[in-house]
């Protein structure tokens, strides 16, 4: 009997009589989970890459001209091409697909509580627009002429004629390899938005709403607000590259700061389109392992939007000393120290929902307190580059490297770790191992502030970015100087070593992980209801309905310390 | 107002460099005044954040409390501290503007002026020849080394032949972009003898990486012995005299455009 009544869900549900071939089910598969896979596999095989690129360059810089295992000497134009491709890599390939694409594609319906993405083929697409860009980049490497590097900001006139960057085919190949992915995004996030609006589930309101999904959400909106100016830019810049025109030529009655403020003015809001679904990670975490109730919802939610907004107008804080006409600084400097409030907002509520808890330090905790503890450094740092008279000293310095370091690692690498293991029994079905997991967070965490304390202490001592070989620089050359950039390349060492721990762990917990069960960590929120791993549609036969909001933790006069968004009110 | 905070400041940047320039001492006062203020901010919340994880970690038996955080008194809890650091802002802005008119806006009456032009990859400085004057025959023209008189006002006029530069140098605390097409001016005032690094700060190129130069800060006696030593007629090399030729024919155009 059982098994008929099954089998007929089975025909309802899905229409469709035989077990998916290997190529719909892996490959051209328009199932959100599949495809948040996709990305995340891809994003971390992109993050070896870039992983690969910091550690030849930050070698070359601690042995400068000696011979780096794995690639042999480096050449100033090779540097400039893995500087290059390092940054791009980790942001667009790394950064947005694991933390929006991945996350977001896979939390989004199981935690409103519907079976797919409303438009599951558009996401296909993006997908595989977003595979063909990472290709192109790929392909760039290996061109006549090698990889572009003339900086991930790709500043023209240097990066629009050959005559100057000497990489004839890197260029492009790296600028339509970058819009495609933009392209991708932009399908993924309209998708995101659509869904969260149309298709929650019942009972489900604004406020009732995860504070993750709000914040993917709002870092959508942001990135289609903000990806236009870049896509026209990218596609003036490609025409100055291949069909001679002058958008950016000063000669040619164009003008190369324009495409400064084209680019910023994406640039910016790009670095809250990542932080946006790290924070919302980190509050997920925080509020199940804290056993607590969000601090403060509602004022997190409208700081976000308000962050959101006010990312638009501090673009021109990377532009300080590029001759716009200074007195903009004044407008840019007041912006910018502003912004700091809404995300320190959002910290503080995140450091509050841990007064009166009761913290249970699981690795993925674990992770998500380093985000917390980490990013307020390298926020604070950012205002003493949004003072624009101490910037003119710090601007395109170390200083620099090490403060935007200290906010895209604890983005893109440990609150990516933080939501690998705290969704992996999701994703998988079982466990990752715990011990091995703490030895991987501290190995971690403590290499990466080894790596890069010591580069804010070169920055202030006036060291740029992008240069090869500071030896030719008498002021730079000293022993001690360079002693902090061998500790630093040391530490980078260690930080991509205990990787493989990470690698191996994730790897044979496939396999040999704990069993999970539906909810292993007792948490409230809808994606804990379907089974570990999620079916195809999500919940089977009946979907969740909501009758409260997903951090009620701890609630007084409850037995259980947690109570599931979709738990029947008892006494109705 | 800046040299009398100095004298209670801990002078971080000082530390690993020298302040060679007049404006430096302004620059590293606002360096420090942030560094009191985000890291007092710093380490409170830091410290907090620590004593919370410490405090309320989980114990047998131990229930967690129900805090929404949406009561009045609760969200003072988070907005008092934004009036803080709000006011923090504001103390931050006020010496920031300050020091920004100083550095970038107000441009001092010059007391000698030099003209910067970058290349890929190398720089060319165009001093005032025996004369004084900027823009004539007698200039004396170098390659990667500037030569500067110590406690004169300097105006300089800086310029990109091809892509973006960046005229950095960090004993002057100073930066400037340079754009292929404009001419863009500053000043420095160097009060300090020595020789320091000049770095290009924007990425340019293959060989930006070594598109270093020197600034050799110099009294009267020893700037007037090295222009002597200099001067076209004179001493000056092979490179120099061409470079000069092709600098000429370059003033003629601008000239006539």
């Amino acid at each position: 009997m059982a098994e008929v009544a099954h089998a007929e869900v089975g025909h309802d549900d899905h229409h469709d009589h035989h077990e998916p071939s290997f190529w719909s089910k892996y490959v051209f598969s328009t199932d959100h989970k599949m495809i948040a896979m996709q990305y995340m596999f891809t994003g971390m095989a992109m993050a070896l890459i870039g992983g690969f690129f910091a550690y030849v360059f930050r070698m070359q810089l601690a042995f400068p001209g000696a011979s780096i295992p794995f690639w042999g000497t480096l050449s100033p134009a090779a540097y400039n091409s893995l500087v290059t491709n390092h940054g791009t890599i980790m942001i667009f390939w790394v950064a947005m697909p694991v933390l929006i694409a991945a996350m977001g594609n896979f939390l989004i319906p199981l935690m409103i509580g519907c079976d797919d993405m409303v438009f599951p083929r558009v996401n296909r697409l993006s997908y595989q627009i977003f595979l063909i860009s990472a290709i192109v980049l790929i392909i760039s490497f290996f061109v006549p002429g090698g990889g572009f590097g003339g900086a991930w900001t790709a500043y023209p006139p240097l990066s629009a004629k050959a005559q100057y960057n000497a990489t004839p085919f890197g260029a492009p190949l790296w600028l339509i390899a970058v819009t495609l992915e933009i392209v991708a995004f932009l399908l993924g996030g309209i998708n995101f938005i659509t869904t969260v609006m149309n298709a929650r589930a019942k009972g489900m309101r604004m406020y009732d709403i995860p504070i993750i999904v709000w914040m993917i959400v709002i870092a959508s909106i942001l990135f289609m607000c903000s990806v236009g100016p870049l896509i026209a830019g990218a596609v003036m810049l490609l025409f100055d590259q291949t069909l001679g025109t002058g958008f950016f030529d000063g000669a040619a009655g164009g003008d190369p700061v324009l495409w400064q403020h084209l680019f910023w003015f994406f640039g910016h809001p790009e670095v809250y389109v990542v932080l946006l679904p790290a924070m919302g990670i980190v509050g997920e975490i925080t509020c199940t392992f804290a056993r607590k109730k969000l601090f403060a919802y509602k004022l997190i939610l409208y700081s976000t939007i308000g962050l959101g907004i006010l990312s638009f107008f501090v673009w021109a804080h990377h532009q300080f000393i590029s001759g716009v006409d200074p007195r903009a600084a004044y407008l840019f400097t007041t912006t910018t120290l502003l912004i700091s409030i809404p995300v320190a907002i959002v910290l503080f509520a995140y450091i509050a929902t841990l007064y009166g808890g009761s913290i249970r330090f699981t690795t993925a905790m674990l992770f998500a307190l380093a985000f917390t503890g980490e990013f307020l450094l390298g926020g604070v740092t950012g205002i003493w580059l949004g003072s624009s008279g101490v910037d003119v000293y710090l601007h395109d310095t170390y200083f620099v490297l090490a403060h935007f370091h200290y906010t895209f690692v604890p983005i893109a690498i440990i609150a990516t770790f933080a939501a690998v293991y705290y969704w992996y029994p999701k994703m998988f079905g079982r466990k990752m191992n715990e011990t091995w997991g703490k030895i991987h967070f501290w190995g971690t965490t403590v290499s990466f502030n080894g790596i890069f304390i010591p580069l804010f202490i070169l920055g202030a001592g006036g060291q740029h970015r992008r240069i090869y070989n500071f030896q030719h620089y008498p002021d730079l050359a000293g022993a001690d100087m360079q002693d902090m950039r061998v500790f630093a390349t040391l530490s980078l060492i260690v930080m991509l070593a205990f990787q493989v721990i990470f690698i191996v762990n994730f790897f044979v917990s496939l396999k040999r992980g704990e069993k999970a069960g539906n909810n292993p960590w007792k948490a409230n929120t809808l994606e804990w209801v379907a089974t570990s791993p999620a079916p195809h549609g999500n919940f089977g036969p009946v979907m969740p309905e909501v009758y409260r909001g997903p951090y009620e933790y701890s609630v007084e006069g409850r037995e259980e310390d947690y109570w599931p968004q979709n738990e029947k009110p008892s006494d109705s | 107002m800046f040299d009398f905070l100095d004298r209670f400041m801990p002078g971080i940047l000082e530390w690993q460099l020298p302040r060679a320039s007049e404006y430096a001492l302004q620059i590293d006062v606002l360096f420090d005044i942030i560094t009191i203020l985000v890291g007092f901010w710093f380490v409170l919340v830091l410290g907090f954040f620590f004593y919370l994880i410490f405090r309320y970690r989980h114990r047998p038996g131990q229930k967690a409390q129900y805090i929404t955080g949406e009561t009045h008194k609760q969200k003072q809890a988070i907005e008092i501290p934004h009036l803080l650091i709000l006011a923090c802002d504001v103390m931050i802005i006020v010496p920031t503007f300050l020091v920004w008119y100083n550095v970038k806006i107000d441009i001092p009456p010059a007391d000698e002026e030099v003209r910067i032009v970058s290349q890929q990859w190398a720089w060319t400085f165009h001093h005032a020849g025996p004369n004084g004057m900027l823009g004539d025959d007698d200039d004396i023209i170098s390659v990667n080394e500037l030569h500067l008189k110590k406690d004169r006002q300097y105006t300089y006029h800086l310029e990109s032949r091809d892509v973006m530069h960046s005229f950095s140098v960090p004993v002057f605390r100073l930066k400037q972009d340079a754009i292929p097409g404009r001419v863009i001016s500053g000043h420095f005032k160097p009060i300090m003898a020595g020789e320091w690094d000049i770095q290009c700060a924007e990425m340019c190129g293959i060989a930006h990486g070594i598109m270093a130069a020197r600034v050799f800060i110099e009294t009267e006696e020893e700037h007037n012995a090295w222009l002597a030593a200099n001067t076209p007629a004179g001493a000056a090399s092979e490179f120099i005299a061409t470079n000069e030729l092709k600098i000429s024919e370059e003033k003629e155009d601008r000239n006539n455009g």
